[in-house]
């Protein structure tokens, strides 16, 4: 069982280490989307099927090229619409190595602006990192015939609003580069909040978002936001391990166990934040990372720096106005200047992020703190009945209990 | 590829505009006649119109036969079809490369609103 598990978190390493690479080297040839990304899914699927009973082949690259490539050929043959496409690849084998890939032309089209986010994320998932349909469906917590069906219709949108398969233009670079940073982002949180403790059988998610950053900042090494990125996605991971109890119950940041803390990670984080700092003046992701990065380097909870968190909130809020941020800049605030002010800060968001969990959750604390145990007890029904999170909701559950 | 660009604004959007002074709204359909000579010196642009307001808009709808073939009768009345808070107010056909270049395009319209792009398919294709 456990050797089992081992060897499908392996398999997928290596599918992302070759998915995107391997969608790019088709798409190249035979320049349409669907074909490429669907005969690389198809010969990971392949894949599973033979490399657990049979072991990886010595070349597992090449293996999956040559699957990827007989299945394009397979399906062009079966269909009219592609019968021009079969000379270009019957002239000349599709080698990974052969020729230089590009699969930060491919993470641009998967994440075009003009396709939701959810169709971003899927497509992401499946051409960028070879997961499979399944594999996302139990990663995302959702069905996998809505998966299915994401990914269908955003590859038909693709095709028929003439979305080019292309890097866009400088002037659009920075623009189309936060939507790539965001899908990653969102990847990392999907994974962070959804892992409790080691499951082997569910794609790790955050694992994923943090090698998406780092092949993004060398794709695009003269970009700061990446390595802010990055950055900030290895200092929350770096908190793993203390994140649980043995029971898997949340633990709360306040009370982590700072020596479970992965010390040559946020070494690391601060090393990229400062590499990030050389680049250019300070993005989101840079601020949240410095953010991070502060509560990492703290001795303690309680002799954390607030007054410069909250200067560092401040800076956020100002270059990205959401409500998220200032929800966020509230809980260092509390430390500050106390529960009042916070929940007067929070209380301006309410028709923003009445729909966000950790709005009602983060209320329900203020509001406890100041004894009105009521409305705590309300605010905190509210934040169980939007989220499925089975570790969010008991530690919930445990909150209200104390109301 | 073809598409076509629709633009849409707010009754508000559209009152607004007409309530500018004279001069103002001369300077705007000055930048407007631009960007369409500019864009169809390119090549990009090939027919457009602005709409009169949707408050002229007459709507047909035809009556379908159990095989869901029109059956010759229709619903005629007074108005735009889709009510909604926006109103078309006028739209253009383009040709460029790509959505990029579709959305460039629309990203460089001079005169506010939204705009929906839309690919062109053939009326005799599935």
């Amino acid at each position: 069982m456990i050797e089992g598990s081992t060897q499908a978190v392996e398999l997928g390493e290596i599918f992302r280490d070759h998915a995107g690479r391997l969608v790019d080297g088709l798409m190249r040839r035979i320049r349409d989307f669907d074909l490429a990304e669907e005969s690389v899914q198809e010969a990971v699927i392949e894949a599973l099927d033979h490399w657990p009973r049979e072991g990886v082949p010595e070349r597992p690259g090449a293996w999956l090229a040559a699957v990827a490539h007989r299945k394009a050929l397979d399906r062009i043959r079966r269909e009219v619409r592609y019968r021009e496409k079969v000379a270009e690849l019957t002239s000349r084998p599709l080698d990974s190595y052969a020729e230089p890939e590009d699969r930060l032309r491919l993470m641009f089209v998967c994440c075009h602006p003009a396709l939701s986010r959810d169709a971003q994320v899927a497509l992401t998932l499946r051409a960028v990192l070879g997961l499979t349909t399944t594999e996302i469906a139990r990663a995302l917590l959702t069905s996998e015939a809505a998966i299915a069906q994401r990914i269908v219709r955003a590859k038909r949108k693709i095709d028929l609003a003439g979305i080019a398969y292309r890097m866009p233009d400088d002037s659009e670079l920075i623009e189309r580069l936060e939507h790539l940073l965001a899908v990653i982002y969102l990847l990392f949180n999907e994974g962070y909040l959804t892992t409790s403790g080691p499951e082997p059988l569910r794609r790790d998610l955050a694992e994923d978002a943090e090698w998406l950053a780092a092949l993004l900042t060398r794709l695009l090494p003269s970009q700061a936001e990446p390595l802010g990125l990055l950055a900030l996605i290895r200092l929350q991971r770096a908190r793993s391990a203390a994140r649980f109890d043995r029971a898997g119950d949340i633990v709360l940041f306040e009370d982590q166990d700072r020596a479970l803390w992965d010390r040559e990670a946020i070494a690391s984080g601060i090393k990229l934040i400062e590499r990030a700092a050389a680049l250019g003046p300070p993005g989101p992701y840079q601020v949240q990372a410095a953010i991070a990065a502060l509560y990492a380097e703290a001795p303690s909870f309680d002799r954390t720096d607030w007054k410069q968190a909250v200067l560092l909130y401040d800076l956020l809020v100002r270059l990205d106005p959401s409500p998220v941020a200032q929800l966020n800049r509230a809980i260092a605030l509390e430390r500050v200047e106390g529960a009042a002010a916070a929940l007067a800060g929070v209380d301006e968001l309410a028709d923003e992020l009445a729909g966000y969990h950790l709005f009602h959750a983060t209320r329900g604390r203020f509001l406890q703190e100041l004894g009105r145990r009521d409305e705590a007890a309300s605010a905190y029904r509210e934040a169980l009945g939007l989220t499925a999170n089975p570790a969010e909701r008991s530690l919930l559950e445990r909150r209200l209990g104390d109301c | 590829m073809k598409y076509m660009l629709l633009f849409a604004g707010s009754e508000e959007y559209f009152d607004s505009f007409r309530s500018f002074p004279e001069d103002v709204q001369k300077a705007a359909l000055a930048r407007v006649d631009q960007w369409s000579r500019e864009n169809t010196a390119a090549g990009r642009l090939l027919e457009g119109h602005r709409l009169q307001p949707s408050s002229t808009a007459t709507t047909v709808r035809l009556q379908h036969a159990q095989n869901g073939m029109p059956n010759g009768k229709a619903l005629i009345t007074d108005g735009p079809f889709i009510d909604a808070k926006e109103r078309i107010g006028g739209y253009v056909i383009i040709e460029v490369p790509d959505l990029d270049a579709a959305i460039a395009m629309a990203k460089s319209w001079p005169a506010g609103g939204t705009i929906e792009i839309r690919p062109l398919a053939d009326l005799q294709e599935a």
